[in-house]
């Protein structure tokens, strides 16, 4: 790997998804050096993984392949993947970063002809797909994978499949010597967006999640929707493989919740209403959604998207946080128990297949950063002058939906770059 | 007591809400409830109560004041703590249940002949005279609260309980004369008339207007 140059005049963004991209292009396109790091083989982070975001339903491949364009193009930024940060110290303009470097088996001479996965056998659960999907042990982690380059799985390196994938590749590109590294960074600003993981579902030990096969969560319903995702774009009852037709949508699954995520996640509401769109584009008449919803918020140009789906006929909304749902193991239906806030009637309804609405949990580390760091009771990067020049963007800073993350990714960038300016004035 | 019921109408006229905060247990914890309903779907007894938890608190909040007090609802909380363990606000709904039952019953407004309530206070007068509950008598008690007709019924129908639970030592039939004592009863009394003192001086505070 060719050495990777930084001095306290360059700015570190860690994370490589939509907040992690967009700051460290802002930055890098006003003059800045950048140094961009991401835990995974790719860049694209959650946003990779959705089929469509709201409110206008575009595919996010196109939101994804400008930035990726912007990043091909742009010379002051330095990619690393496979890259995580173990420790962080010092202080504003002057910071030592450790960097734990993962090996990818896989040099730049790769050219994604996608022999090696062809020749290796072994099969693990695909991350892109949250574990819905197998994938082989030489992988493109998705089809907008950016860099385009395989990756070898660390779990079969000493076995027959390596050599097979080795001995497959035209290019020479598969390096099963590659080891693990340790860099030491020197930067003058930091741009924390390492994102969200959705909430454990299973956690939630009323809904079932764990138990009963037809409760999903809500990323998981978005695979679903993928023409390359685990049901080749089809929305399924996972126990049958039949598609359902009474379809439940459950919010502030683990969201809003002293038990779980205090914080309100913000996303779920429209990530639900933008679902029930996708029920009637696949299923049309033949399925009914209903939203059990403490309430629903859908503000400024989104509650158009509220009203529209409200219109529709084939959903419906009950105002109550479902207590439990138990399984009709006849036929795997889910029965939800509740008692509903208009009325305060108890219903025990029967859905064949029930969504859960998880809630956003922030990924910012605990023993990471400097001595008296702060982060917030729900997790994520506080904007306070304690924290220096480290600076919390997209889901590190708050829940935030995509445009709101690329927003703030952009405010976090021009902080940065004041502090760049204040640091090369000093130096002259 | 319907004195004091009198007084805190007249205190609190225009706000139930503050009334409950005031005086009941945990009462300031009744507008943190955003009326998701978890509590009235987890409650094993919920089918059976008249007005469900989340309901309790709305009615509250809209100045039900008799509706509340008067109903039978928050005497059917068994304490089994599934709303305390689901609710999302941390709210001890559990607590506020008993909270507002024992409230009701100081204000003289709690329904009558409603079980739990009559236990309660069966308990209470067993407890309060020997400072040891005398199970026997409470369960007699129990059985001829409705008259000595139905008591006679009651018995009967329970009466191979209650030899079983002699055989196995269980229950004593020799408890009905007098039955055991704690130790220093005029002690336990003397506690007792003390606390009915604050709480005297509690009531009188509240019926000054104060």
């Amino acid at each position: 790997m060719s050495e990777v140059i930084a001095t306290n005049q360059t700015i570190l963004v860690v994370g490589g998804g939509i907040s992690g991209l967009t700051a460290a292009l802002e930055a890098a396109e006003c003059g800045k050096q950048v140094i961009l790091l991401e835990k995974s083989p790719t860049v694209g982070g959650r946003v990779a993984q959705l089929y469509k975001y709201f409110p206008k339903l575009c595919f996010p491949t196109c939101g994804l392949e400008i930035q990726y364009r912007r990043l091909k193009a742009n010379k002051n930024i330095r990619l690393l993947t496979l890259a995580e940060v173990t420790q962080v110290t010092g202080s504003e303009g002057d910071y030592d970063v450790t960097v734990a470097l993962s090996p990818r088996y896989v040099t730049e001479n790769c050219t994604a002809c996608g022999d090696c996965e062809k020749a290796v056998a072994a099969e693990f659960d695909d991350e892109h797909n949250y574990g819905l999907k197998q994938r082989k042990g030489a992988y493109l982690p998705s089809m907008m994978a950016y860099p385009q380059r395989y990756v070898i799985d660390p779990r079969i390196i000493g076995t027959a499949d390596a050599e097979a994938a080795k001995g497959a590749c035209k290019a020479g590109a598969v390096d099963l010597d590659m080891q693990a590294q340790s860099l030491n960074l020197k930067v003058g600003a930091i741009i924390w967006a390492t994102g969200w993981t959705p909430y454990d579902a299973a956690k939630i030990q009323p809904y079932g999640y764990d138990r009963f096969a037809n409760v999903i969560t809500n990323v998981e319903f978005e695979r679903m929707l993928d023409p390359f995702g685990p049901t080749g774009g089809k929305i399924v009852r996972p126990s049958d493989g039949q598609a359902p037709s009474n379809i439940a949508f459950i919010q502030c699954a683990g969201s809003r919740d002293r038990n779980h995520l205090l914080h309100c996640s913000r996303i779920c509401c429209m990530a639900t209403l933008k679902q029930t769109n996708y029920v009637r584009e696949n299923l049309g008449d033949a399925a009914k959604s209903t939203v059990y919803y403490i309430d629903i918020r859908a503000i400024d140009r989104i509650d158009d998207f509220h009203r529209k789906v409200k219109a529709d006929a084939n959903v419906s909304f009950t105002k109550s946080k479902v207590a439990n749902i138990a399984e009709n193991k006849a036929n795997g239906n889910l029965v939800l128990h509740g008692v509903d806030t208009e009325g305060y009637n108890r219903y025990a309804n029967e859905h064949d297949l029930v969504v859960l609405a998880v809630g956003m949990e922030s990924t910012v580390p605990a023993g990471v950063f400097p001595e008296g760091f702060k982060i917030n009771e729900h997790n994520f990067i506080e904007l306070d002058p304690a924290n220096g020049a480290i600076y919390g963007a997209g889901c590190s800073s708050d829940a935030l939906d995509v445009n709101r993350a690329a927003q703030n990714a952009t405010a976090s960038a021009l902080r940065a770059i004041q502090v760049i300016n204040r640091v090369a004035g000093q130096e002259g | 007591m319907t004195q004091m019921n009198q007084a805190m109408i007249e205190k609190y006229r225009s706000s139930f809400l503050k009334e409950v905060e005031t005086n009941v247990e945990e009462g300031h914890w009744v507008k943190m409830c955003m009326q998701c309903g978890v509590c009235s779907g987890s409650c094993p007894l919920g089918p059976h109560w008249e007005h469900p938890p989340q309901e309790i608190f709305m009615m509250i909040r809209a100045n039900k004041r008799d509706e509340v007090l008067k109903s039978s609802s928050m005497w059917f909380c068994t304490s089994c703590y599934n709303c305390i363990a689901r609710c999302p606000r941390g709210l001890p709904i559990t607590h506020i249940m008993h909270g507002l039952a024992s409230y009701s019953k100081k204000l003289g407004l709690a329904p009558k002949s409603q079980p739990t309530e009559s236990f309660g206070q069966i308990f209470w007068n067993s407890i309060a005279s020997n400072g040891r509950v005398n199970e026997l008598k409470i369960g007699l008690a129990l059985q001829f609260k409705d008259g000595f007709g139905q008591g006679v019924k009651n018995a009967m129908a329970q009466k191979d309980l209650g030899m079983a639970m002699m055989k196995t030592k269980r229950m004593n039939p020799m408890e009905f004369f007098g039955g055991h004592t704690c130790k220093d009863k005029s002690g336990i009394a003397r506690m007792l008339k003390k606390a009915q003192e604050v709480e005297d001086q509690h009531i009188a505070n509240y019926g000054a207007g104060k």
